[in-house]
């Protein structure tokens, strides 16, 4: 494929094959070094890059598992390109040498980009900005210090040079061109995605690629036609229409999460501890439903919101509730040809909770994930929508757990009593996340919490004060 | 004055852009080939076919070797000769590199692998310590064992005793760099070799080995790891034989670096343990004797793991004088990837042993564990300084005076014991008393969540305890216009070493460091090193360098003294000058009127340390040269519902001696302390029933993130110089704050306890589902 795009701000017109990383490219033709392979599969931040979209906004991406097609006239900076073209250090540069934020040096160049993209977008949230970024060698410490140092300084203005090019048209004119031969294709609109993948529905689609691009990294696998869905701006966005919301398949997690900020507070703290900065910024909720993960962290929470889920096949469109989507462990209710359009919520209250286990708290794929949208009336639960991830071999509701408490008063007693329904809906699996014991126990051990929670109690370790 | 000073890294501008070349960014001549192994899937068995013409016929691919194409196959093993570069048709682990793929591409070499066709016939493995215990599968032919008084009648006399068991599980490194190694063919078939590596002329000598060369004909250079942390000490050996003898035989440049999957499978870890306890103790908690049974997973090979196990058993008692102890150490065959050194070097595992003891001790009294743990410390060293202040600290006079000196289960006396004071002023500093105190109130109160809180100590000692080790040598240079190239046996795997070495060399010339150029580490320049390892960096290197910038220094001072009219004793060299009373000249020109009078400035160093003597089967003797100290308090807290947990705040004190460079001292202390923490917590290795390692990548294997550093995290460096007289007084700051992380897990502990009245039991790591066992353990519930 033809890919164009401003690399440290040249401009470039790379002819690739569809499924070359951008950091193979940088490191392999490009001569950038400085961008490191720490894991091959987004999980270490070694290989951040900055990426300027043209709407002029800047993300942090693992260069890992983005793919060349994924940069169609975008622009990035990798680590070469954060100092000024004479020289002069970018704040969060100088800073990470005053601060004695790097050792072994390696993971640094990444840690530089992301603290480059949180400082020119005026996050001071570190911990959650860095959580994709790994380091083995420093604790952490010196690099935290370093971040902050660096916040109260200007955005240096050659930071800003990406964007004011894309805004000038620079890449106005004939759109990512696929060879005669080339098995890729780079629709612009759902209607062109939907005509072509109706005839090809061999292909794979990909959106963020942060779960393609292992199939690529570590899974070396061939994918046959390709199309890449990040031209298709009209599956983008989030809108509210009536007592839905409409949530575009392209809507990045993170984007999600800001929405969700406002509307169900307690998604979007699990949302920030879905992947990394980097990861939220390049999945889309699309490909975490699509793809049908029984740990992914997006559907527990959907599924108790009660969820629609919008598929498409060339003209035919048809709609379920999302739990219904996951038929078991790798099958979907999908048809060839089918892709998902878009989810809806019904706009209600908020009652949500979401709780995630996990080894560590951030960047890691849940133990158990639940979610609990449990209304009350004088102290006495109406309804119940609660699903869980990690329990079974796709994301799913909890019938008997949900039947053992509507109607019953909301007490300490009545609750513990009703968490031993969970081991009719779930008879977990042990892996190397957590054994199945333990699983049902958390889970039950969430509700007890969540009952806490509205209680008043202090149930959550993050908030508690140092 | 370049001492003392916190000087940012050497490297740092370089890091910070991009610009620090690792191996897989150093530039590479056309036509270089990319490796990669194809791996055991059996854990233990031998090959009956292998079907590799789809690989040979794959994209890209050059050349594929198998066991058959080596007579004999190199061998990649530290020391026991008992490592095949490629299988010789047996199967030990499953990982184990049984062929080599030679391609134009790092990816083309990785898909072939993939193509092919290897049956097998699989054995039983051995993958258990029951399995390995019942089939006496062990290195060396029984266990070893330290003793130090009656062990059985000091028990028997003991007013109390407990006994209990914990594991503790391994540790993978995580170094950011994956192993890399670049192999460069010379004339007349001589190799240059540029390694991720912590120990150059292993890998020279092994290269050497496996082309048939004497180590002259192979030149080993090592600019920088992204990391190393003891897992390239020796695993980087078969990716330079693999680059070196394709190299040979091609006679093109040969690079591999592993994939990250393929680290984690091939690569040896750190060693879990199961530690056994007896210990006797009377009413106020002093102990009467100790008797722990240590048992290590050693994996398919021998590597490091003697001295492993060995250091293991030297840290046994930590800062606790034992009047009667035994250590018995089982190191186990077992069919996993051969465990190797990991910063610490055995030494936290056996820390664990006993600092737990302690802690179960304090649970059975019904006692604060910091009190256990003060009131059974060695005897305080009475050090003090005979003279009031006044010179560089390196002149200054210790003096000893411990009325009785403690002495360790392996019989050596600890004269330089600071942790008492050290551990009063940590106390006070982080308010422990009060804290803990007020913790109590705050679990009474909290029906869900738990807090916890633990100060502990450590005590490491200091030297290689295989002897000869402990020697270094350097290779400096002061060219005409009076800059100095510098060199020695260290390596620079992101410690400072380098800057901490140039700080020592600029301070000997009396210059700016800036003067100081760092070269690559090179086989070349100073022969015969040690590995980067033992944290002995900078107290051997250091040493070395400083007597070879002062041989030149004298030197200098010959020629000059007449123009100064002095005596050569009385010139000085400082602020950029050379000086005697009150002449002087600049050091540049100093250096020139040297050149111009043929005086050579050019000076080798080499350093060994005095003092030590170790006997390792009668666990007698001095094997350190001293010890480094340091405390640190965690605070904790637990979600009793389903174990999640936190640490709130950590508090150190480090003994650094006279630091060197006190930012990246600090550094070490972060850093390790961190990597500690996280090997007892969120590091877990999960092998299947049949040998398989289930968490290969950073996606199931978690070193801590960001947010799990404590978000109070106050460190500060002790201020009292090393009473032995090593390099500027400083101490070796490697791997000793790693087991500062030991507090989070006794913090946990404490914080489990806090549920009920039954000891928590807590194991390592300590998982969610770790914790909440201990919960239900402290609470008299079956887990």
């Amino acid at each position: 494929m033809n890919v164009r795009f401003l690399l440290n701000g040249e401009p470039q017109e790379v002819v690739a094959a569809p499924t070359v990383t951008l950091l193979d490219w940088l490191r392999t033709q490009a001569a950038l070094t400085g961008t490191k392979e720490g894991c091959n599969e987004g999980d270490c931040g070694a290989c951040t890059v900055m990426v300027t979209d043209r709407d002029g906004r800047l993300r942090a991406l693992n260069a890992c598992i983005l793919l060349l097609p994924q940069l169609q006239g975008r622009a990035v900076r990798t680590v070469e390109g954060m100092a000024a073209p004479d020289g002069r250090l970018h704040p969060v540069q100088q800073a990470m040498i005053d601060h004695h934020g790097s050792q072994c040096g390696f993971c640094t160049p990444g840690f530089v980009v992301s603290m480059a993209v949180a400082h020119a977008n005026g996050r001071q949230d570190h911990d959650d900005q860095l959580a994709g970024n790994l380091c083995r060698c420093t604790g952490y410490a010196p690099i935290i210090r370093a971040a902050d140092a660096a916040a109260t300084a200007p955005v240096p203005d050659w930071m800003r040079t990406d964007a004011d090019r894309l805004a000038d048209g620079f890449f106005a004119g004939p759109d990512m061109r696929t060879g005669a031969q080339a098995p890729a294709v780079s629709p612009t609109s759902g209607d062109e995605l939907a005509a072509w993948y109706l005839a090809h529905p061999e292909a794979t689609l990909i959106a963020g690629a942060t779960d393609v691009g292992l199939w690529i990294t570590k899974g070396l696998r061939e994918l046959g036609p390709i199309a890449f869905l990040n031209q298709c701006d009209d599956l983008r966005g989030i809108r509210q229409l009536g007592d839905q919301l409409h949530i575009g398949a392209m809507t990045s997690i993170a984007d999600l999460g800001a929405e969700m900020d406002q509307r169900h507070p307690a998604f979007a703290a699990l949302i920030r501890r879905y992947g990394s900065a980097q990861v939220r910024a390049a999945a889309t909720i699309g490909g975490n439903i699509a793809n049908g993960s029984p740990i992914g962290d997006s559907a527990p929470a959907l599924i108790a919101l009660g969820a629609r889920l919008h598929l498409r096949q060339g003209d035919t469109r048809r709609s379920m509730a999302l739990e219904d989507f996951f038929l078991d462990y790798g099958k979907q209710d999908r048809r060839a040809g089918e892709f998902v359009e878009a989810i809806s919520l019904p706009v209600q209250p908020d009652g949500l909770a979401c709780y995630k286990l996990s080894k560590r708290f951030d960047q890691d794929i849940s133990a158990v994930c639940g979610a609990f949208n449990i209304t009350r009336v004088e102290g006495r639960v109406v309804t119940a929508r609660i699903a869980f991830g990690g329990m079974a071999g796709t994301p799913r509701r909890a019938p008997a757990l949900e039947a053992a408490l509507v109607g019953q008063p909301w007490t300490e007693s009545r609750v513990s009593e009703a968490a031993a329904a969970l081991a009719q809906d779930f008879t977990p699996l042990s892996d190397m996340r957590a054994s199945a014991g333990y699983r049902l126990r958390a889970a039950q051990g969430m509700l007890v919490r969540h009952y806490h929670e509205t209680m008043g109690q202090a149930v959550d370790v993050r908030r508690v004060p140092a | 004055m370049s001492l003392s000073r916190p000087l940012p890294h050497d490297a740092a501008p370089l890091h910070v852009t991009g610009r620090a070349h690792y191996i897989d960014d150093i530039p590479t001549p056309s036509g270089c080939l990319h490796l990669a192994f194809g791996l055991s899937p059996i854990a233990r068995g031998r090959i009956t076919g292998m079907d590799l013409s789809a690989v040979r016929r794959a994209p890209g691919v050059v050349m594929v070797l198998t066991g058959a194409d080596f007579d004999p196959i190199p061998d990649c093993a530290p020391a026991a000769h008992d490592e095949p570069l490629l299988s010789d048709g047996s199967l030990h682990y499953v990982g184990q590199p049984i062929f080599l793929v030679a391609a134009t591409s790092h990816l083309a070499a990785r898909h072939a692998v993939r193509l092919a066709r290897i049956d097998t016939a699989e054995d039983a493995p051995i993958l258990t310590i029951e399995d390995a215990l019942a089939a006496n599968s062990r290195f060396e032919d029984g266990p070893r064992i330290y003793s130090k008084g009656d062990i059985a009648a000091a028990l028997a006399a003991a007013p109390h005793r407990i006994e209990g068991r914990i594991e503790l599980g391994g540790q993978e490194h995580f170094y950011l760099e994956g192993q890399a190694a670049l192999a460069l063919p010379q004339d007349g078939g001589d190799m240059v070799i540029h390694a991720s590596s912590q120990h150059p002329t292993e890998i020279q000598h092994k290269v050497a080995d496996a082309l048939g060369l004497p180590m002259h004909g192979v030149r080993v250079e090592v600019r920088r790891m992204g990391g190393g942390f003891g897992g390239k000490e020796s695993q980087g050996n078969a990716l330079a034989i693999a680059c070196a003898v394709v190299a040979a035989r091609t006679g093109r440049a040969v690079k591999m670096r592993y994939d990250r999957d393929d680290d984690f499978m091939i690569t040896g870890k750190r060693h879990d343990i199961r530690i056994d306890y007896c210990a006797g103790f009377d009413e106020t908690g002093r102990i009467c004797a100790v008797d722990f049974t240590h048992y290590l997973r050693c994996g398919w090979s021998m590597d490091l793991s003697l001295p492993v196990a060995d250091r293991a058993m030297l840290h046994a008692d930590n800062a606790y004088e034992l009047p009667a102890a035994r250590i018995t150490s089982h190191r186990l065959r077992t069919n996993h990837q051969s465990a190797t050194a990991f910063r610490g070097f055995g030494g936290p595992q056996g820390m664990v042993g006993i600092e737990r003891v302690m802690d179960h001790i304090a649970h059975h009294l019904g006692r604060d564990p910091l009190e256990i743990r003060r009131l059974n410390y060695y005897p305080e060293a009475q050090v003090a300084r005979s003279e009031a202040s006044g010179g560089s600290i390196s002149e200054a006079k210790m003096a000893h005076a411990a009325p009785r000196p403690g002495v360790t289960p392996y019989g050596m006396e600890v004269r330089d014991f600071i942790l008492q004071g050290l551990t009063a002023r940590l106390a006070q500093s982080c308010d422990y008393a009060a804290r803990r105190a007020e913790i109590t109130r705050w679990n009474a109160e909290n029906p869900i969540l738990r807090r916890g809180i633990a100060l502990s100590p450590v005590k490491f000692g200091i030297s290689f305890t295989l002897t000869h080790l402990n020697q270094a040598g350097a290779l400096v240079h002061v060219y005409q216009d009076g800059s100095i190239q510098m060199n020695h046996g260290g390596t620079e795997m992101g410690q400072g070493l380098f800057q901490k070495v140039a700080q020592v060399a600029a301070a000997r010339f009396g210059v700016t460091p800036d003067r100081v150029r760092i070269t690559a580490t090179d086989t070349g320049k100073v022969p015969n090193t040690s590995a980067t390892a033992a944290s002995s960096g900078s107290d051997l290197n250091g040493m070395a360098v400083q007597i070879a910038c002062d041989t030149i220094r004298d030197r200098i001072a010959a020629v000059v003294a007449p123009v100064l009219q002095a005596d050569p004793a009385a010139v000085v060299f400082e602020a950029g000058m050379v000086r005697a009373g009150r002449a002087e000249m600049r050091f540049e020109e100093a250096v020139q009127r040297s050149y111009q009078a043929r005086v050579s400035l050019s000076a080798t160093g080499f350093y060994a340390t005095p003092d030590i003597a170790w006997d390792r089967i009668a666990g007698q003797g001095r094997p350190f040269y001293y010890f480094a100290y340091g405390a640190a308090c965690s605070e904790v807290v637990i979600d009793t519902l389903t174990g999640e947990n936190r640490i709130l705040r950590t508090d150190i004190l480090h003994d650094a001696g006279a630091s060197l460079n006190p930012a990246l001292d600090i550094g070490q202390v972060e850093g390790g302390f961190v990597q500690g923490a996280g090997w007892l917590t969120t590091e877990e290795l999960v092998w299947d029933a049949r040998g398989r390692l289930r968490t290969h990548a950073p996606s199931t294997y978690k070193i801590p993130a960001c947010s799990d550093r404590p978000p109070v995290f106050n460190v500060a460096l002790w201020d009292q110089p090393n009473p032995a007289p090593t390099i500027y007084r400083s101490k070796a700051v490697g791997e000793p704050p790693f087991m500062l992380g030991i507090s989070v897990f006794m913090a946990l502990s404490a914080a489990c306890a806090a549920c009920g009245p039954g000891y928590p039991d807590l194991q390592a790591p300590a998982t969610p589902e770790a914790i909440l066992a201990a919960v239900d353990r402290a609470r008299g519930r079956q887990p």
